[in-house]
């Protein structure tokens, strides 16, 4: 399995079909009068659409990560690393940004080359290596809301939609799941899946479509009981018809802002994981680990700074773009409000 | 009211059996015996070493045989005994409980107080560009996550500039609060950014009705409308939005209590997830859903007491 996933076509292919499904969601919604009237005001949002693009190059730079090229020694290498090669010299361990000598060594030793954000306990220069990083929030941002956003708009739609029975059930599970503290219910996952990525992946889908769900059913709730929704029954059209045709494209843009949201909130919570000792696999250039890797070098003497500092910026940066992001589809959607 | 309460409390029984089933599914029926063996004895340990440890603590036991006697001790209140230490968890947690406490309920406070504050004083100056600088600030705070401030304030306030004491906790009366003071200041920012543009959020809409114009338009002073009518119609949100972050504590204070090494019941669960220790993991599932079951019905009964319209029945 993992030798699988791990060869560099398959990784293509699911990074290409990914994204792939981003377009077609949105090439659909752009027939939508009110995603064309929501547009038209997000583009005259400048905060909005600045955070846009960084959430792009984001998203670029993971995907120029994930993507990956034989190397002719029958292993595989990224397009950050092919851009890299040969450019960027490794040192022995750690060096200061800009430095010239390593760090700390007894008889002053030259760098084989300068490094803006400095190098790392293997001697890795640290820019690189939080580039790496964005690969690996857009692998878990992407695989796990591959799995919840179906899952709870879904959930969420037939609830609101059937109510009575269907309803209570997905209600009693939705509370029981929430009941449980996230956290914990991410570790027991972990720990009966194993580590890696896909597994992290999982947990958090499982764990985190309840609250996509519930907003689904209120929203569903409402919609329902719109003459739209009873015009179509009246036609006599079929549940499933009335949910896919009818429900659904009026409540994707609530869909699709609770996913940027969730992409944030998994961001987050890969660096909480780390900390914890269930997160991403040690090796995975991740910056749940740098930052829990800066945890010990910064009580060394010299401090070791850069390494949190640059993984913490490059997180903070994609959060808070994220965060305004969705913000301003809110107003876009719905400028009544806010 | 009390049949409100005693009906809610029936309510409450089904979900607790799913979130016991859920558990015991997790911790015992999809993970080995040997592998639940190995992670609380060293993936080392000799194969008699392990044999013992799963007769003594009935993991070879047939699974519905163990589900029986975990439901039984999670009915009597007797979560059993921690392999790793061998002390009766109950206890150790009733232990726990007070630092835990110390930090958790002030934290809490202060940053809901500071939050309310917050978005009161965004609400007076609105949509000014003070306004949303202040809101970007609190996107900003949202988007670090609780493990930076932690290790940053740590290493910047305790360790360079001796402000605090970076590790530990002692019950010295006054001084105690030396311990405190860092733990409580980030628990009470790390929610401060989310709180205070929720609140706003809820007075925002508050500012927007008619009663608020009236209030105005008779004279009353524009800080007595925001004090009294604004404040008090947006409490049910507020109410709402507050309570529900209270089983979310556990969260925050497993982080800074194993950080700054206080002895309270988020350290010993993070040890216990750290060791494999897992009685003491699955009684702390069993106590959160039992704290976040209370605050559902809690946030229900403040209802009834902030707004008297609604009646429980």
């Amino acid at each position: 399995m993992g030798d699988f996933f791990n060869h560099w076509l398959t990784r293509n292919c699911i990074t290409l079909f990914g994204f792939a499904l981003l377009g077609w969601v949105l090439w659909n919604g752009s027939h939508h009068e009110r995603w064309q009237r929501a547009w038209q005001r997000f583009r005259a949002d400048r905060a909005g659409m600045i955070s846009l693009v960084i959430v792009g190059m984001y998203l670029f730079i993971g995907a120029l990560e994930v993507i990956r090229v034989p190397d002719g020694k029958g292993g595989n290498r990224s397009l950050v690393d092919v851009a890299f090669a040969g450019r960027i010299p490794s040192e022995k361990t750690y060096s200061a940004p800009m430095a010239t000598q390593l760090l700390s060594s007894v008889t002053p030793t030259p760098l084989a080359g300068r490094h803006l954000f400095g190098t790392d306990a293997l001697g890795k220069d640290v820019l690189v290596e939080t580039l790496k990083g964005c690969s690996t929030a857009l692998i878990i941002g992407g695989l796990t809301s591959a799995i919840y956003i179906p899952l709870g708009t879904l959930a969420g739609l037939m609830a609101g939609y059937f109510r009575r029975r269907v309803d209570d059930v997905i209600q009693y599970i939705y509370s029981t799941l929430a009941a449980i503290p996230q956290i914990l219910l991410l570790i027991a996952i972990i720990m009966v899946l194993d580590k890696g990525l896909g597994q992290m992946a999982v947990a958090l889908g499982v764990t985190g479509w309840v609250g996509l769900c519930r907003l689904i059913r209120g929203e569903t709730m409402r919609q329902s009981e719109r003459t739209y929704v009873m015009a179509a029954r009246a036609l006599g059209q079929s549940h499933w018809q009335i949910i896919s045709r009818h429900l659904l494209p009026n409540v994707m843009h609530l869909v699709i802002i609770n996913a940027v949201l969730g992409f944030s909130g998994v961001v987050l919570a890969e660096a909480t994981l780390g900390y914890l000792g269930v997160g991403s696999p040690v090796g995975t250039p991740s910056w749940g680990n740098m930052i829990d890797g800066g945890r010990s070098e910064l009580s060394r003497d010299p401090l070791v700074w850069w390494n949190l500092a640059a993984a913490a910026a490059a997180l903070f940066v994609l959060v808070l773009s994220l965060n305004l992001l969705a913000d301003s589809l809110r107003r876009a959607f719905d400028p009544k409000r806010s | 009211m009390l049949s409100y309460i005693l009906r809610r409390l029936l309510y409450a029984v089904p979900i607790l059996l799913g979130v016991l089933v859920i558990t015991f599914v997790l911790f015992r029926g999809l993970q080995k015996p040997d592998t639940i063996a190995k992670l609380a004895l060293g993936q080392k340990a000799p194969t008699h070493a392990l044999a013992a440890f799963k007769a003594k603590h009935h993991l070879d036991r047939p699974l519905p045989e163990q589900f029986g006697l975990y439901l039984k001790g999670v009915a009597t209140l007797d979560f059993g005994e921690s392999w790793k230490t061998g002390r009766s968890i109950s206890e150790t947690f009733i232990a726990g409980l007070a630092p835990t406490l110390l930090i958790t309920v002030p934290g809490f406070i202060c940053g809901i107080i500071a939050a309310l504050g917050l978005a009161l004083y965004q609400v007076f100056v609105r949509h000014s560009r003070v306004d949303r600088a202040m809101t970007l600030v609190c996107v900003g705070l949202m988007s670090v996550p609780t493990i930076v401030y932690i290790i940053v304030c740590q290493a910047i306030l305790a360790l360079q500039f001796n402000y605090f004491p970076a590790f530990g906790f002692e019950f010295r009366g006054l001084e105690t609060a030396k311990f405190l003071i860092l733990p409580v200041g980030i628990l009470a920012v790390v929610n401060l950014g989310y709180d205070g543009r929720m609140f706003r959020a809820v007075f925002l809409e508050e500012i927007a009705q008619d009663y608020v114009r009236t209030a105005l338009a008779k004279g009353v002073g524009n800080m007595q409308v925001l004090t009294r009518h604004v404040m008090k119609n947006g409490l049910i949100a507020i109410i709402t939005l507050t309570v529900g972050q209270l089983p979310a504590l556990i969260m925050g204070s497993l982080l800074i209590e194993s950080f700054f090494g206080i002895p309270g019941l988020g350290n010993q669960l993070f040890l216990a997830i750290q060791q494999g220790d897992q009685p003491v993991v699955m009684a702390c599932v069993f106590l959160g859903a039992l704290l976040y079951l209370f605050a559902l019905m809690l946030t229900d009964v403040l209802y009834a007491f902030a707004d008297p319209r609604i009646r429980l029945s």
